[in-house]
């Protein structure tokens, strides 16, 4: 089979690699170059979340791959499992925590409460009188732009051809891609994987940009050991309608903290909002008001790939004949991006695969009554 | 502002917990620089490169950030735009 | 250098007095300086603010009160403008506000400042081009204007054996001042050709000032000066650095080794365009564009000086004036100016044709060369990328503090590649500070 894919983050260059070692001819058509989207401007947080039992289950999924590919990936991936330390700051949270616990402990993955005590000892840069948290211990961090090249590299490794400055303005029947140069090419299906762009080539892909803001602090090593974020992230985080800032503050390979998160619903400007980084910086003095003295050194903006239901759109799309979607990972897509591709290509050449593919199928949010209302 | 070409009293700051006597309006970095003359070994080394590497000063004018060092117990100050303090702490990697 | 006497507090104060502000000058070099005490003079409220620890620039660093510098800074004192050292950009917008960090120790409790002037002139000046060749991350090894500052910072260089290397009439300068501070100037080595050079001299003599100059230098250091000669490489050795000079032209090439304590390496000047990037404006070849009254492509701000384009004193000075007269709404006695600004634009050209870079620099680093000295990104490493952001994205290069500002050099001599991505903050201020909405 000869599958087109548009797009090459990680999402893109792991549905290439996965289809080309399932013996489909994969071409990948990237606009700039691999992991310069979306991905490069993720957290690289590789962290099982629980909203769903799908959700769960793809995340989950995703971090096995991630741990069965540790070893092989370049030193420049800093793949390292710093665990998820969720923060409770009071009594309801810490019952949330138990709750969270219980439900990732159902499923197998390892996870522990800590209270108020090993909470200060294991992160002492944390303020006092927090209530404790839920410590995962097996998620990790990772630096995805190289891990997206190094993907690609094993894609073309499998067979799989990759076209870059190939930017691809057009879907054309049943497969083909148009360039921006004009070239057309043929496929049997085309993946589009372009994250928050989707919509600009699949008219109505119910894909929304979900702006997020991101600091870098310069070296600080030890001052934090866990990817800590408090648990209020997931109401805050989910909260589709309005703008939204979380504590959630990474410890980098390097010694440098990565400082998160916000969230802005239909925000397509890539421009540093300073008042939303104020908050957001804000916000996570509250939790480390050490943090405060520490030089931050750049602060970037990338856009998520949100869908209503908070799942990604993994396979054929009902409205156009040959596009298949592997998009709309919201902030999950450096830790799904392998499960995707595992989904993607089960899907697609039918075969059995280690998750169920049901419900990340794009047919549960087409509604047919409301496509092409304008042109 | 002192000029450094009239330096008309000294300061005592601490580098890395040795006390040094240095005339007043001179930047922290050619304070840390002039130790050479001292003959105490410490060459032009300021701090230690993100690979371990001896590095020190290169533009002078807090543009390459090859010359921080810990000061007062601030981290990452550019030493090439502060000027020595009575009683300042120095602390370099180097 | 922010001494005991201004506490944070007090400049940020002057900052935050300083509302309403008509110009707002950004730099307070010599262009700067000019700027803001033409716009004073002719009744515009001034507010100058500036990086560095105090005015004056990397030219007019401690420049004390005799001579052109002390002038200079005598009128911009009467002139009215309030002078803010220690203050850098942050971020810009909207229009031409720019969002300031306050003076140097910048303390996290301290918010930013808005400053939403109606004109602004920037003044950013230049930085040196660093050239990377094998060793030259040796401790001892400085920029050409690195040393210079250093030495006027307080740095004692007497009977220590200096090379100076690189390019540009600031090798003379360095050298001057290196034997004046009872340095042993062993050598300058001036990458371009003595026909160049030669040239270049006879170009001087329309220019009296500048001649004058040179015959004092050489004086001091003709002796020394090698053209057509550069370094290639630097190692430490028991005492001091070794340093290998290139002489002769391509086929042809004699290499000498040299003994000294300090190499002062600087490839000539490049505009500091960061904050009329942040702004938009428009950046041309040889740096911001500026239209014939010194406005750039953006409304309400105007540049002079070495941003627009490296020239020198002179240059800076009439264009500096030139910009404050017009952001004062003086253009007709800026237009009085329109002959000397045009003879500086004409020297600066001569000085990038006389001192344009032998291409043999560009392959002077080997794959173990380190690009990049904030986060030790070697040659090796950058080699078969398409551009700046991609290798930076897979390789750290321009990750670091300096945000690029001399690796973006660096890869741009050697590799082509345009550093043009800008974003807030465009220096490291502490998160506190960032946390905080900017006052006003």
């Amino acid at each position: 089979m000869k599958v087109a894919v548009v797009g090459a983050g990680i999402v893109g260059a792991a549905a290439a690699a996965a289809l080309a070692r399932a013996g489909c001819r994969a071409t990948v058509y990237e606009a700039r170059f691999p992991g310069g989207g979306a991905t490069a401007a993720g957290m690289g947080h590789v962290v099982v979340m629980d909203d769903s039992p799908a959700q769960l289950a793809l995340t989950a999924r995703g971090r096995e791959v991630w741990e069965s590919l540790a070893d092989r990936l370049p030193a420049a991936a800093e793949y390292r499992r710093t665990g998820t330390l969720w923060v409770a700051a009071d009594d309801d949270e810490m019952a949330e925590a138990e709750a969270k616990a219980g439900r990732l402990a159902a499923t197998g993955i390892a996870c522990r409460m800590i209270d108020a005590r090993e909470l200060a000892r294991r992160e002492p840069a944390l303020r006092g009188g927090l209530a404790g948290g839920l410590l995962v211990p097996d998620d990790a961090v990772v630096y995805p732009p190289p891990v997206a090249a190094w993907m690609l590299a094993e894609a073309v490794a499998a067979g799989a051809v990759v076209h870059r400055g190939a930017e691809v303005v057009a879907l054309g029947e049943s497969g083909a891609v148009r360039l921006a140069d004009g070239t057309v090419f043929d496929a049997d299906v085309v993946v589009v994987a372009t994250g928050a762009a989707a919509a600009a080539l699949v008219p109505d892909v119910p894909v929304r940009p979900r702006k997020g803001h991101l600091v870098i602090t310069d070296r600080v090593p030890g001052m934090v050991t866990s990817q800590l974020v408090e648990l209020g992230y997931v109401k805050r985080a989910h909260d589709v309608g309005t703008d939204s800032v979380a504590f959630n503050v990474q410890p980098r390979a390097t010694g440098q903290l990565l400082v998160g998160s916000s969230r802005q619903i239909d925000v397509t400007s890539r421009g540093i909002d300073e008042a939303m980084l104020s908050r957001m910086l804000a916000r996570c003095l509250e939790f480390m008001p050490g943090l405060g003295s520490v030089p931050a050194i750049r602060s970037w903006t990338g856009l998520r790939a949100a869908t209503p239901d908070g799942l990604p759109l993994v396979g054929p799309w009902p409205a156009a004949e040959g596009v298949w979607l592997a998009t709309g990972h919201e902030g999950l897509g450096i830790t799904t991006a392998p499960a995707t591709a595992e989904v993607l290509a089960a899907a697609l050449l039918g075969r059995a695969s280690a998750i169920p593919v049901e419900p990340f199928r794009p047919a549960r949010l087409h509604s047919p009554g409301i496509r092409h209302e304008s042109n | 502002m002192s000029q450094t070409d009239q330096p008309r009293s000294s300061v005592l700051v601490w580098i890395d917990g040795v006390p040094v006597t240095v005339p007043a309006g001179q930047s922290v970095a050619a304070a840390l620089l002039n130790r050479v003359n001292r003959g105490d070994g410490s060459g032009w080394t300021i701090r230690q490169s993100v690979a371990g590497a001896a590095r020190g000063p290169l533009c002078g004018m807090g543009i390459c950030f090859e010359c921080r060092a810990t000061v007062d117990g601030r981290p990452h100050e550019r030493t090439c735009m502060l000027a020595v303090r009575d009683g300042m702490e120095v602390r370099t990697d180097g | 250098m922010a001494d005991n006497a201004t506490a944070p507090s007090g400049a940020a104060a002057a900052i935050r007095g300083a509302d309403p502000i008509d110009v707002l000058v950004i730099g307070a070099g010599p262009a700067g300086i000019a700027a803001a005490t033409a716009a004073a003079e002719a009744g515009s409220r001034v507010l100058v603010i500036d990086d560095n620890p105090a005015p004056g620039g990397q030219i007019w660093r401690g420049g004390g009160a005799a001579g052109a510098a002390g002038a200079a800074l005598r009128r911009l004192a009467a002139c009215g403008a309030a002078v803010v050292p220690g203050t850098a950009v942050v971020s810009v917008g909207p229009g031409p506000a720019v969002v300031v960090r306050g003076p140097h120790g910048a303390d996290e409790r301290e918010s930013l400042v808005r400053l939403a002037p109606r004109r602004v002139v920037l003044a950013t000046g230049a930085r040196e081009r660093f050239v990377p060749f094998p060793g030259w991350t040796t401790p001892g090894v400085v920029g050409a204007g690195g040393l210079q500052a250093l030495v006027k910072q307080g740095l004692d260089v007497a009977g220590r054996r200096v090379v100076v290397a690189g390019s540009g009439p600031l090798l003379l300068a360095v050298g001057e001042l290196v034997v004046q501070r009872g340095g042993r100037l062993v050598a300058i080595a001036e990458q371009a050709g003595a026909w160049r050079l030669a040239r270049f001299g006879a170009g001087l003599l329309a220019a009296p000032s500048k001649l004058a100059q040179a015959l004092s230098l050489r004086r001091a250091i003709g002796p020394v000066l090698r053209p057509g000669c550069f370094p290639i490489a630097v190692r430490p050795a028991a005492a001091g650095l070794v340093v290998t000079l290139r002489a002769g032209g391509p086929g042809r090439e004699r290499d000498t080794e040299l003994a000294c304590d300090i190499l002062a390496a600087g490839f000539g000047l490049v505009p500091n365009t960061e904050v009329a990037r942040a702004l938009g404006c428009r950046i041309g070849a040889a740096g911001v564009w500026v239209d014939q009254w010194q406005r750039t492509s953006v409304g309400d701000v105007l540049a002079a000086g070495e941003c627009t384009g490296v020239g020198g004193l002179e240059k800076s000075l009439v264009e500096g004036r030139r910009a404050g007269l017009v952001a004062a709404g003086r253009e007709r006695e800026a237009d009085r100016l329109r002959a000397p600004a045009h003879r500086a634009r004409r020297f600066a050209a001569r000085l990038e044709r006389t001192f344009a870079l032998d291409p043999r620099l560009a392959t002077l680093a080997d794959d173990e060369t380190i690009v990049c000295r904030c986060e030790d990104v070697a040659a090796g490493r950058l080699r078969g990328f398409t551009g700046w952001r991609e290798a930076k994205l897979l390789s750290r290069v321009g990750m670091g503090p300096c945000q690029g500002r001399v690796c973006g050099t660096c890869t741009a001599v050697v590799f082509g590649w345009t550093c043009d991505d800008v974003r807030p903050p465009l220096v490291p201020v502490p998160v506190g500070s960032l946390s905080m909405a900017p006052e006003r």
